[in-house]
């Protein structure tokens, strides 16, 4: 089991950056830097770190103001709290006035588990997805986090990435971590199913479809980080051949990874959509996989899922 | 003769051509602030044209971003742009004028429009302009009634908290909103305590006056290790006394009648201000 978290690694890449000489990267946090596994970066460059308090509109629009001048700025909160309280800086400082602003939404999704709907983030695709100029991402594991910061480091846009509270496991390898930027990367490869998924949902779709090839059933998983720019191509590409797709992922049924494939199917290759999703409601108390396991977001929900409507 | 007061009413009769023509705009705060414009725009910041790319160039936010009208009639006569195609096109089906700042214009730094957004953001310029050790200022105009916007205390509260001597806010207080005075709609009395209270440096001026501003924007350049606010003391609509201190002249638009009236009273106060 793998013990290190999406967030440490952020950390890490920005620190190994830092290191190296960029005195451009800014790293703000809105007493968030524990649970954001930045207190190492905090630490070790106080004159690149910023608190902003317990103000997420204050962090956005500093962290824009910052990015004018011409830094990377990095700016981390809980995902509930800086995809939603401070939402319209993320559209008009971020999006609009187009700054290189990185919004990290750390402990997405059912994260918080117990701690109720106050602190889920399962509105943070759909809202951040509705605002033009602003991409959206959900790495799956650790190695695929690494390989995207590596990348958002080298432009000058803004994006939403989500990332998770606990440790994921490993899905790739150090070696063998095949990444290009706004590409789905295709995790397994199969045809009569196709099942799409981001950030924590990733693993369980692998896992189901191990589990539906030894059932006789072959599946393709797309490990589609890139919310947005969806890669529509390689949806376009496998759905063409299969009976069914499936989408998985920690949020709402809407407006989330479901609906944007089912958009794309619709239109290009039309084949029967089955969305799993959170409900339409306050999730169940409890930890993130009791939750996924009520929902069926996991190897065994997903496996009937795709059993009962093939 | 005073120039620049002769300025001021010259440009704002380019603010009221604008609005005719564009059938819309926020007249009366465009009156009230822009002779904070002027002040900044010509006495004060290292701005121009010809240094847009100029990382040392100091920041200017229109947070109160609905008087834009002000704000493209200074940029306008800076040389950004032609003031006859800013009235032209002024809201205009396709029109880079639009209502509101936005940075795809040369001369605007940040897009605004949403009231409380641009002290945080200038917080964050102001920050960086010390990371960097640069001899960037940093400067925001904010309405009055957007004072009530939470957002304006959060960058208030950080802004001390960073000592950010190289950031100037300025408060357009003409005191009137949309519905009424903002003592009626949500009262900022004491303004001057509160900023005070958040630790900033806090300046009392006419902002219809050029000098008293200019004066209070130097003053403000040598107060060391807190950010200063200007309230600038204005008349909502100042210029004439068919807008002056008349709330629904928010966002009026003149008739044929009152426009000609208006002109009237602007080209009186430029022949006042000749004479001076």
């Amino acid at each position: 089991m793998n013990k290190i978290p999406n967030r440490k690694v952020i950390c890490d890449v920005l620190s190994e950056k830092a290191a190296a000489g960029d005195r451009d990267i800014v790293a703000l946090c809105s007493d968030s830097r524990g649970s954001a596994s930045m207190t190492p970066f905090f630490e070790q460059f106080p004159d690149q770190s910023v608190e902003a308090g317990i103000a997420e509109q204050d962090l956005v629009g500093m962290a824009a103001g910052l990015a004018k001048c011409g830094k990377k700025a990095y700016a981390f909160s809980p995902a509930s709290f800086i995809s939603t309280r401070s939402y319209e800086q993320c559209k008009v400082d971020c999006a609009y006035s187009d700054t290189n602003v990185k919004l990290i939404g750390i402990s997405g999704g059912v994260s918080y588990g117990a701690l109720g709907m106050s602190h889920h983030s399962a509105q943070d695709i759909a809202s951040m997805s509705a605002i033009p100029n602003m991409r959206v991402y959900l790495p799956s594991d650790r190695h695929q986090t690494r390989k995207l910061f590596e990348a958002l480091l080298q432009d000058e846009k803004c994006a939403y990435i989500r990332t998770g509270r606990n440790p994921v496991e490993d899905i790739y390898t150090e070696e063998d971590c095949p990444f290009e930027m706004n590409k789905a990367t295709v995790a397994r490869e199969g045809s009569e199913v196709l099942i799409v998924a981001a950030g924590e949902m990733v693993y369980p779709a692998v896992q189901a479809a191990d589990a539906l090839k030894e059932k006789g059933i072959s599946a393709t998983v797309l490990d589609m980080y890139c919310i947005k720019p969806l890669d529509a191509d390689a949806i376009v590409k496998y759905a063409s051949a299969a009976k069914l797709v499936v989408t998985v992922e920690e949020h709402s049924p809407f407006g989330g990874l479901g609906s944007m494939v089912a958009q794309v199917v619709s239109a290009k290759c039309p084949v029967k959509v089955i969305e799993k999703a959170l409900p339409d409601s306050p999730v169940i108390t409890g930890t993130s996989p009791e939750v996924f396991k009520y929902y069926g977001l996991d190897c065994e929900g997903i496996v009937k899922t795709v059993e009962e409507n093939l | 003769m005073d120039n620049l007061t002769v300025k001021s009413f010259e440009l704002r009769k380019n603010v009221i051509d604008m609005i005719v023509a564009g059938k819309g705009g926020h007249i009366g705060g465009d009156m009230s602030v822009i002779d904070t414009l002027i002040a900044l725009y010509y006495n004060i910041m290292n701005v121009g044209p010809d240094m847009q790319d100029d990382p040392n160039r100091d920041m200017f936010i229109m947070s109160k971003g609905h008087s834009v009208e002000a704000l493209y009639a200074v940029l306008a006569d800076r040389g950004y742009f032609p003031i006859e195609q800013v009235i032209k096109e002024f809201s205009q089906f396709g029109s880079e004028f639009i209502g509101h700042p936005n940075n795809q214009l040369p001369g605007i730094e940040m897009n605004s429009g949403s009231l409380g957004h641009g002290l945080p953001v200038a917080v964050g310029m102001a920050l960086a302009g010390k990371m960097d050790q640069s001899p960037r200022r940093v400067y925001v105009v904010m309405g009055d009634g957007e004072l009530a916007e939470g957002s304006v205390w959060e960058g208030a509260m950080s802004a001390s908290q960073y000592n950010l001597d190289n950031l100037c806010a300025v408060v357009d207080r003409n005191r009137l909103q949309i519905s009424g005075t903002t003592e009626y709609v949500m009262h900022q009395d004491p303004l001057e305590a509160r900023f005070a209270a958040f630790g900033w440096n806090v300046i009392d001026v006419n902002g219809n006056d050029i000098d008293a501003l200019t004066a209070a924007f130097k003053t403000a350049q040598s107060v060391k290790g807190k950010p200063t606010v200007v309230i600038a003391n204005t008349i909502k609509g100042y210029g004439s006394p068919v807008m002056e201190n008349k709330a629904p002249w928010h966002h009026h638009v003149p008739n044929e009648e009152e426009y000609q009236q208006i002109m009237k009273d602007l080209d009186a106060h430029i022949e006042e201000a000749k004479n001076r």
